[in-house]
């Protein structure tokens, strides 16, 4: 089946001055998201914006899908003007998602800021087993924390200004969780999403103690489908290709292979 | 309705072939179109050994258009010829390769390890590529070694061969001419444009690269009118490219002087665009009662 479908936009809620929620509802057959995906939104009229751009899934729904974003630039902004009722152009679910935890495994999920939208339906598919950390600069760009705090086992909550939970970054708080809960936390796997200077502190910091790690990135796109091969990261195969692991891995396609990528293979650059 | 062409000996059911690097190996796009719709499928620019391609990023958008910087990355001959060809043979659609160098010597050897090979129908050589021995200047834009490489390969292949040329020249209608002199069985233009942004917060180029290539409507006026000037100085058949979104466009690069057309950075934004283009040419040959396309060739230089 052709994931290019189109959607009917059902509401476009403002979360706060420069989050928005999309909530749309497919014309054409689509198939199933994992979480993780993301999809290729048309935010033109004309050639200008020319590109399509990357959102991830927020949320399955009944009638289609959510996506959570921020008022970026002027596709975002594009976006955000637009009305219950237009019709957009999307291709998708893209790329790979999260791997799910296996039974024993505690999953620890965390995002930065607008990384949100893309571990809330990972949260959603392990209900009552995940730690989340969430971080945000403010106060006002925390949402949805009354559904993650039904959907997890645990929330963890931190801002850059201490308006809401910790005046604390991800990593201090994920060192608190790990403290808190050693045994269980012995079979933790970390997901993350959110900045990449957050997503590489992290990767550090999962390698130092062993934790197994999956890190959702991002990188500027054009076809969203593998093929302009505009979109890779330098990353090394864990696992199944030998002769990746003394090299400086490989380029991959954010847009493929990823954009969630075990944290080990990646090559910082 | 005729809407049968002929690219150098190679015959093609309608005149809409995909642009190199702009549509993967083919089947990244099967589940979007039905790949036989199309006249050719041009894939991804090879080399000789795979090449790793430029640090990201590598893409950003501009207005109406795009720049690239992928730096050729691809997965090399013997790859492609054992991994993707058996894919592409199952088409009903022919397949034509676009290859480069960085030497005179890597070009010949890549068209000839590519001319025996079942399943590839035609070969387009990338000239808009660096020169390893002149110091990285392109080999399109020196006539003399433009002259030497394309003469070089025709001496190893007996496929079509297809020149594709580079629009950063000052007389590219004399570098087609040259291309033609030198053995090309056609030319198709143009490549991108090279091109740069620079973000102003951070006062850095936004490519790592630095320089990328333009593709995308922005381009569209330039690459018509060097079809118009290349055509009137061959007379070798063309393949025209640049900017092309719908078949309106494709039909004015027909009436430019272009037996066929190349969709590129379209696929991009609607990956079904290359075959609608392909039914899009044969409906407006339907509304003005043209009965075959040959006769839309060339038609603005009646004038
Ligand atoms: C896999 C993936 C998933 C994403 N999921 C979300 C999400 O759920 N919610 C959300 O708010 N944002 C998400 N983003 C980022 C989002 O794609 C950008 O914020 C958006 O493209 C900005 O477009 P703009 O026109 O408003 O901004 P501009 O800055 O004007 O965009 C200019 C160009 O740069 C590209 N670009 C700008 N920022 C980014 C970025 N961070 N990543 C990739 N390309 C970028 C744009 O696509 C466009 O081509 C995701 C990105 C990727 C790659
Ligand atoms: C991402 C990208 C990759 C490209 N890679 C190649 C390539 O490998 N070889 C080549 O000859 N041209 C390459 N091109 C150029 C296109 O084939 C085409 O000539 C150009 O993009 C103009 O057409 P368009 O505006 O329709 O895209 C590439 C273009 C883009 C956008
Ligand atoms: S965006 Fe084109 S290959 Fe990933």
């Amino acid at each position: 089946m052709s994931r290019a479908f189109r959607a009917e936009i059902r509401e476009n809620l403002p979360l706060n001055r420069n989050h928005k929620l999309l909530t749309l509802a497919p014309l054409d057959p689509m198939s199933e998201p994992q979480p993780g995906q993301f999809y290729m939104v048309e935010v033109h009229e004309g050639f200008d914006p020319l590109l399509k751009r990357a959102f991830s899934l927020f949320r399955r729904t009944p009638q289609g899908m959510q996506l959570m974003y921020r008022l970026q630039g002027r596709g975002t902004a594009i976006l955000g003007n637009m009305r219950p009722g237009s019709v957009i152009n999307m291709l998708g679910p893209l790329g790979r998602g999260y791997p799910l935890p296996a039974a024993g495994e505690t999953p620890i999920i965390i995002a930065g800021g607008i990384g949100i939208a893309s571990v809330f339906s990972l949260i959603e598919t392990v209900p009552a087993r995940a730690h989340v950390i969430y971080g945000a600069r403010t106060r006002d760009d925390l949402f949805m924390l009354n559904e993650l705090k039904e959907i997890s086992k645990g929330l963890s909550v931190c801002t850059d200004d201490g308006t809401d939970g910790q005046q604390a970054n991800v990593l201090q708080m994920l060192d608190q969780v790990l403290g808190a809960h050693p045994q269980e936390l012995a079979d933790a796997v970390v997901y993350a999403c959110g900045p990449r200077p957050m997503l590489r502190a992290l990767s550090v910091m999962t390698k130092a103690k062993d934790i197994k790690a999956y890190l959702s990135l991002e990188e500027h796109m054009a076809c969203g489908i593998g093929a302009c091969l505009g979109c890779v990261v330098r990353a090394k195969d864990t696992g199944t290709a030998a002769e990746d692991k003394d090299r400086q891995g490989t380029y991959q396609r954010v847009c493929k292979e990823g954009p969630v990528f075990d944290a080990d293979g990646i090559v910082w650059e | 309705m005729n809407l049968e062409v002929s690219i150098g000996g190679l015959k093609m059911k309608n005149p809409v072939m995909t642009a190199s690097g702009t549509f993967g190996y083919g089947e990244e796009y099967e589940e979007f179109l039905d790949l036989n719709l199309l006249g050719a499928i041009v894939v991804k620019g090879l080399s000789l050994q795979p090449k790793e391609g430029n640090p990201p990023p590598r893409v950003v958008e501009t207005a109406a258009g795009m720049l690239n910087a992928i730096g050729l990355q691809n997965i090399g001959i013997e790859r492609f010829v054992s991994e993707k060809i058996p894919f592409l043979r199952t088409l009903n659609t022919p397949v034509i390769v676009n290859f480069f160098g960085d030497s005179v010597d890597e070009y010949s050897e890549a068209a000839s390890r590519l001319d025996g090979v079942e399943g590839i129908h035609a070969l387009e050589m990338n000239i808009s590529c660096p020169n390893k021995q002149a110091g990285w200047a392109a080999f399109g834009t020196d006539p003399k070694v433009t002259c030497e490489v394309v003469s070089a390969v025709r001496k190893r292949t007996t496929l079509p061969l297809i020149v594709k040329l580079s629009p950063n020249v000052t007389d590219i209608a004399l570098m087609a001419r040259v291309a033609e002199d030198s053995g090309a069985d056609a030319l198709s233009l143009i490549n991108t444009l090279t091109g740069m942004a620079i973000d102003i917060r951070t006062r850095s180029p936004k490519l790592a690269n630095i320089r990328g290539g333009l593709s995308g409507p922005a381009i569209k006026p330039v690459a018509v009118r060097m079809v118009y000037d290349v055509f009137k100085a061959v007379k070798v058949p063309l393949v025209g490219m640049g900017g092309i979104m719908n078949a309106d466009d494709a039909v004015e690069f027909i009436m430019a002087g272009a037996s066929a057309v190349a969709v590129g950075t379209a696929n991009f934004i609607n990956p079904s665009v290359a075959g609608e283009i392909a039914l899009g040419i044969a409906a407006f040959m339907e509304r003005e009662g043209i009965g075959d396309i040959r006769l839309l060739k060339g038609a603005a230089h009646a004038v």
